[in-house]
């Protein structure tokens, strides 16, 4: 046994005696040889300390080299050494690999208007566009599969599946990234969300509503992903600045691309930091080239909306995004706020087909087309979120050259306004009840409610800002 | 094309007018006392740079952009690991760019693998809340377990800075020995609390539990990570008519209202637990967060 571990024995055991002790010698005997004892105790972890050091030094002195990233021929590392052989298992997302993460949700949906007739006025979309509040009734949201670990030790790869309440699958993202080239560059390849504005990159069990804003749904066919390549640098500042290049196939909506070049570009530059300690903020300022041909979308307006007209071109979309996020002392866990807001701006020009399959009327076609949305989160209590969100497009006035007679403007700007609360039971369930008034047509206002669960399972989703 | 052009401008002269020039290793902690341990075994041969606060829940983080710029530059990153940054870490690793810091090189040290870590759980099942499948993550309340990190950190410094490695494994030695003195003092000090019944708001002292020989009888949380519900308090406030406990304890980033409630109700000290450096006035260094940690629970203790 040792000296310690007798000490406390008879500290422990003698406690409940002290009180009977009626000498006061017998007290101080003990007193004397716990005393003793601790002496000889810190005599002793001295001793072995030293000889841990002179052990550790050796070790580190003797140490092969690692494998070292490019560049650095002097580093001298060992996973062999003493302080990095772990103990426990290696802590990486979960005990498996990889880790695995599924999301379940559900939605009960009621509307005032029949979802089937839903548009967005002023904007000519595909007629397989996912736009407005969806099914009416119980329906299974979006459930989500995801996958990813470290490939080796240069990438990582991960993949996120998505089953529709319809039975289908999709691929929503799936590539590979680099995680050793160093100097602040990613490099990421294969299909992903791509980069531009704020709300585009996250997946949509991450946003705070139900539904994407209307400009997304106008201007980036709800959520823009493509298949192709991204470049991110991060620039060795103290302040955050971040690029993001991406250059693919853009085969979604604004594109619609079938060639061998690249039928999409995006360039996305964001910066932030902290306002103290309790807040902090990012913005950022992108821009996505796509080109299309023979696009075939639905009249913009209500005369038109039946028709199917062919638009090919090129569409260039700005994106302005800023959010910034305040929480008393910096710490979120009781009550937090979020504020966050963006403002799009789509400019497509080429030719335009009016009647692709009937009139078959083709001239020159220019829009500019713009929309915001400012939402704010706040939890107000440990588990409990508010949030409000306004938006509104303004579809422009579209010069459609010699097509004009074909086309009758709403002259309605689409506007819809958003409620919501949250119940948070825990990090990984919630369960979420929105209102939004929805007048995207003119003269027809949409009372749509919505209550949904988002539940997640598996991995511990980490996300980003 | 000309906007990109003007981009890629802005750029350069960001760039041309904020390039940081350091020479002294750049060291990422992630939690408060991490960063303290650096210091003290680095001195001015390390430049320290700490994510989180002790008013700040460090499994409750975002990623958010300054932290990713401080990732970007670091040569050394300093966290608990065990799954206490898993909502926060993974992203600043990925987008920080930094081949040196990733997991499994030289740079990344994470110091739950230096201790052995207590309530491993047999079953990972969140129906019993936020379980870390490695054990309770909340490692720096022992500070024997600050002894076996500054041990293995001291070594890690010497590696990853080769050319300073003296300097390091003398101010680690000097540390240790310093480190051992105390934890002997306070060890004697906080005697009289040994087998004294405690309640927790949070289950995040089951090492400064396990080092003081404190008895947990119950926890405000119904769950790890579950805010206490009322219905729960009262359930504790029962259990505590039966067995009465000496104090009640929360850490210093909690909401002290559950454990003030039970502290009237059960007629007990409160007692706020710095938990790490900064939580509290006294603990402005690792030896102050345990000066005053004992001085707060032998204060509550004697109360009594």
């Amino acid at each position: 046994m040792n000296p310690l571990v007798r000490a406390a024995c008879l500290l422990a055991l003698a406690a409940p005696c002290l009180s009977k002790a009626d000498t006061a010698a017998d007290l101080q005997a003990l007193r004397d040889e716990v005393k003793a004892m601790r002496g000889q105790y810190e005599e002793r972890i001295r001793a072995l300390e030293s000889r841990l050091q002179a052990a550790e030094a050796a070790a580190a002195a003797q140490a092969p080299p690692l494998a070292a990233p490019p560049g650095a021929v002097t580093q001298a590392a060992a996973p062999a050494s003493p302080v990095a052989s772990s103990p426990g298992a290696a802590a990486s997302g979960t005990g498996f690999n990889p880790a695995l993460s599924l999301i379940l949700s559900g939605l009960y949906t009621n509307t005032s208007q029949d979802p089937a007739n839903y548009r967005i006025s002023g904007f000519a979309l595909p007629p397989n566009a996912e736009i407005g509040p969806g099914t009416r009734g119980f329906s299974l949201a979006e459930s989500e599969l995801g996958l990813s670990a470290n490939v080796d030790p240069w990438f990582s790869g991960s993949i996120n599946l998505s089953f529709a309440p319809d039975n289908s699958v999709s691929v929503e993202e799936a590539f590979i990234q680099t995680t050793s080239l160093g100097n602040g560059l990613t490099l990421k390849g294969g299909r992903f969300l791509s980069s531009v504005g704020y709300l585009n990159s996250q997946h949509s069990h991450v946003w705070d509503f139900v539904d994407a804003p209307l400009a997304y749904q106008a201007m980036l066919g709800t959520q823009f992903a493509s298949d192709g390549v991204q470049l991110a640098w991060l620039a060795p500042t103290e302040h955050y600045l971040e690029l993001r290049a991406e250059l693919g196939s853009g085969r979604n909506f604004p594109g619609d691309s079938a060639g061998n070049g690249a039928g999409m570009s995006a360039l996305s530059l964001h910066t932030g930091g902290d306002i103290g300690e309790s807040s902090n903020w990012r913005a950022g300022l992108s821009v996505l080239d796509a080109k299309a041909s023979g696009q075939r979308l639905l009249g913009p307006d209500a005369a038109s909306a039946e028709r199917i007209d062919a638009f090919s071109g090129s569409t260039r979309v700005w994106v302005a995004d800023a959010v910034w996020k305040w929480a008393p002392q910096g710490n979120a866990t009781r009550t937090n706020f979020k504020l966050q807001g963006e403002y799009l701006r789509s400019t497509r020009d080429g030719t335009l087909v009016a009647g692709a399959d009937t009139l078959a009327s083709a001239a020159p076609y220019t829009a500019v087309q713009s929309g915001w949305y400012l939402q704010g989160v706040y939890q107000f209590m440990p588990r409990w979120r508010v949030g409000l969100r306004t938006e509104r497009l303004d579809p422009g006035s579209p010069d459609y050259g010699a097509n004009a007679v074909f086309f009758t403007a709403d002259n309605w700007q689409p506007r819809r306004n958003s409620a919501m609360l949250d119940w948070n039971p825990s990090e990984f369930s919630r369960v979420r009840l929105q209102y939004s008034r929805d007048q995207a047509r003119p003269g027809v206002t949409d009372n749509q409610w919505f209550l949904q669960y988002q539940m997640s399972l598996g991995a511990h989703g980490a996300h980003s800002y | 094309m000309k906007i990109y052009r003007y981009l890629v401008a802005l750029v350069a002269l960001w760039l041309a007018s904020a390039l940081p020039a350091q020479a002294a290793l750049r060291v990422f902690a992630c939690e408060p006392e991490w960063g303290a341990l650096a210091q003290a075994l680095g001195g001015n041969l390390v430049d320290v740079s700490i994510a989180t606060t002790a008013f700040q829940d460090p499994h409750q983080i975002q990623a958010k952009p300054s932290l990713i710029s401080r990732m970007r530059s670091a040569d050394l990153v300093v966290c608990t690991g065990a799954e206490l940054e898993i909502g926060w870490l993974p992203v600043l690793l990925q987008q920080s760019g930094n081949a040196k810091v990733q997991p499994g090189q030289p740079g990344y040290f994470e110091a739950s693998r230096q201790v052995r870590l207590l309530e491993v759980p047999g079953s990972v099942d969140r129906s019993q809340g936020d379980v870390h499948a490695f054990g309770n993550p909340h490692i720096q309340t022992d500070p024997r377990n600050i002894a076996a990190v500054a041990t293995a950190l001291s070594v890690r410094l010497q590696q990853v800075d080769a050319a300073h490695a003296a300097e390091y494994q003398a101010r680690g030695a000097d540390f240790s020995q310093k480190w051992q003195q105390a934890i002997v003092r306070w060890t004697q000090q906080a005697a009289p609390l040994r087998g004294a019944p405690v309640v927790s708001q949070h289950k995040a002292f089951a090492y400064l539990y396990d080092w003081l020989g404190l008895r947990e009888i119950a926890v405000l949380e119904p769950k790890p990570g579950v805010e206490p519900s009322a219905a729960h308090l009262q359930q504790v406030l029962a259990t505590l008519k039966a067995t009465p406990a000496r104090m009640v304890l929360y850490a210093a980033y909690l909401d002290p209202r559950p454990s003030e409630w039970i502290g009237k109700n059960a007629d007990i000290p409160v007692v706020k637990i710095p938990s790490t450096v900064g939580g509290s006035e006294g603990a402005k260094d690792l030896f102050g967060l345990f000066d005053d940690t004992v001085a707060r629970l032998l204060a509550a203790g004697e109360r009594k």
